[in-house]
């Protein structure tokens, strides 16, 4: 096997309840070969960084329409690199203002998808920099 | 951490990042992890392991979840005798035959989990397996024991009927119904209740509950309790509602008990050896069939394979003339490299 299965983990923080985004998304990456690990709702950073770890994503997808990103995404960046998973690829979706996505960038998100987003854009976006990582998830 | 014996050495620090890059290698099958493990494994053969299987939607991760909870919360002698024993669950759900992708959702009945340090969450997928596990399963659970857990809750694939491997991973296999899954003639048929040591009717608060614990008390008499096997061991069948965590105690206390059985009556040795057995010819198998691909001249294999979709072998003689390393005669005009080994 030359590039083990790129492993993603969808996770939606905060207090919003809708997940019909996240499900898409999680089951547009499996179609695109992919390992989703879905949490479900209402995660706490903390939450997410520990599944993050204990399941050694590549990457890690969270779902946001609450408005509550700038708090949470902070947060999600600083845990996984107090824990060593700062290589972790990190993608936001949701409803994200414009004006913060210069900001999400900055902390290290690698992309933003909102409403219209296509999947196939995702999917790509997400392999391209999963496997820009080393073909090992080695340690 | 990038050398075996530096990721050895983290987990057996306890470090949980490392154990997650370890279980990683050991589920790519990489040389690494395989060399890892192998360093490792004098420190396996602690942990308890408990299969947890059913039908898909009978509540098994919500049961996981809680059974890992009453575990976390006191001290059982048996298995640590000054703290709640450590708990790795490995969640196992199915990969997508087409796409070769999966959606692993275990977790989202095991959020009550979350924060506990002594707990550790994996989600495989079965990439490819058809008895309810993947290929790796057992060596993650290898992993995860010498990594000092002392149980290792392993939940299987929603199963059906044929998906038994668990059985020969684990030491006691729980295996998980709910009312309305089907009539008595369900129950007696082979495979998922045979292996059996402990039944659980979960989602007891739905009607039919009683009915589906008579129908299954009635299956196991008939088959002479077939199922724990052995003299010694009534099967119990339990209920439980996971959602609330009613009768959980009580699934927790039965894992207890029959591990306590499995020791006294030796059956926890022969279990384990079933275990190290299953493991070791399921390896062997892969790298007899991997060396027999080496060293095949190329294409030998599609000539054969279409020979027989040409129905002109049947794979019963195509395996017989692959394993004499005599080539069929009409490879042998297609590939001259091969008419050397034909006739020596």
């Amino acid at each position: 096997m030359s590039q083990p299965t790129i492993r993603v983990l969808i996770a939606k923080p905060g207090l919003d309840g809708h997940d019909r985004g996240a499900k898409v998304i999680a089951r547009a990456l499996r179609d695109a070969g992919m390992e989703v690990i879905y949490t479900g709702l209402r995660q706490t950073p903390e939450m997410i960084a520990e599944a993050a770890l204990q399941e050694d994503v590549h990457v890690v997808g969270l779902s946001i329409l609450s408005g509550a990103h700038m708090a949470l995404v902070p947060r999600v960046v600083e845990l996984l690199r107090a824990q060593g998973q700062g290589q972790v690829h990190l993608f936001v979706g949701g409803i994200i203002p414009d004006e913060d996505l210069p900001k999400l960038k900055a902390l290290g998100v690698e992309d933003v998808f909102g409403p219209g987003a296509s999947t196939q854009t995702i999917a790509a976006r997400v392999r391209q920099a999963a496997e820009g990582r080393a073909p090992s998830p080695g340690p | 951490m990038s050398h075996p014996v530096e990721l050895v050495q983290a987990v057996r620090e306890g470090q949980r990042l490392a154990l997650a890059r370890l279980l990683s290698l050991i589920e790519n099958e990489q040389p690494q992890g395989e060399a890892a493990l192998s360093q490792l494994y004098p420190l396996t053969g602690r942990a308890y392991i408990v299969g947890v299987t059913g039908a898909p939607g009978t509540g098994k991760s919500s049961l996981v979840n809680e059974i890992a909870k009453a575990l976390r919360a006191k001290i059982y002698p048996g298995l640590h005798a000054s703290r709640p024993p450590g708990v790795a669950i490995v969640a196992v759900d199915p990969t997508s035959p087409f796409s070769g992708g999966a959606i692993l959702g275990d977790r989202i009945r095991m959020r009550d989990l979350a924060g506990d340090a002594g707990v550790f969450v994996r989600s495989m997928a079965s990439r490819g397996s058809l008895g309810g596990l993947a290929h790796t399963t057992s060596s993650v659970a290898d992993a995860l024991d010498a990594a000092g857990f002392e149980v290792v809750l392993i939940e299987t694939v929603g199963a059906g009927q044929a998906e038994v491997d668990i059985a020969r991973h684990a030491h006691t296999t729980l295996v998980i119904e709910s009312p309305g899954m089907g009539d008595d003639i369900q129950a007696i048929k082979a495979g998922i209740l045979e292996i059996a040591d402990i039944l659980v009717v979960n989602k007891a608060d739905l009607p039919g509950a009683e009915n589906a614990v008579r129908v299954l008390r009635a299956a196991l008499d008939m088959a002479g309790n077939v199922g724990g096997a052995e003299a010694g061991w009534q099967v119990p069948i339990l209920q439980a509602v996971a959602t609330t965590g009613q009768g959980v105690q009580t699934v927790v206390e039965s894992l207890l008990r029959h591990r306590e059985y499995l020791q006294a009556s030796g059956l926890w040795r022969e279990r384990g050896q079933r275990r190290v057995a299953a493991a070791l010819e399921a390896r062997l198998r892969d790298r007899l069939a991997e060396r027999w691909h080496a060293a095949q001249p190329d294409g030998r294999y599609r000539d054969i394979l279409a020979r027989i979709v040409r129905r002109e072998l049947s794979p019963a003689v195509a395996v017989q003339e692959m394993l004499e390393d005599e080539p069929a005669p009409d490879a042998v005009e297609r590939h001259p490299a091969e008419r050397a080994g034909a006739r020596r």
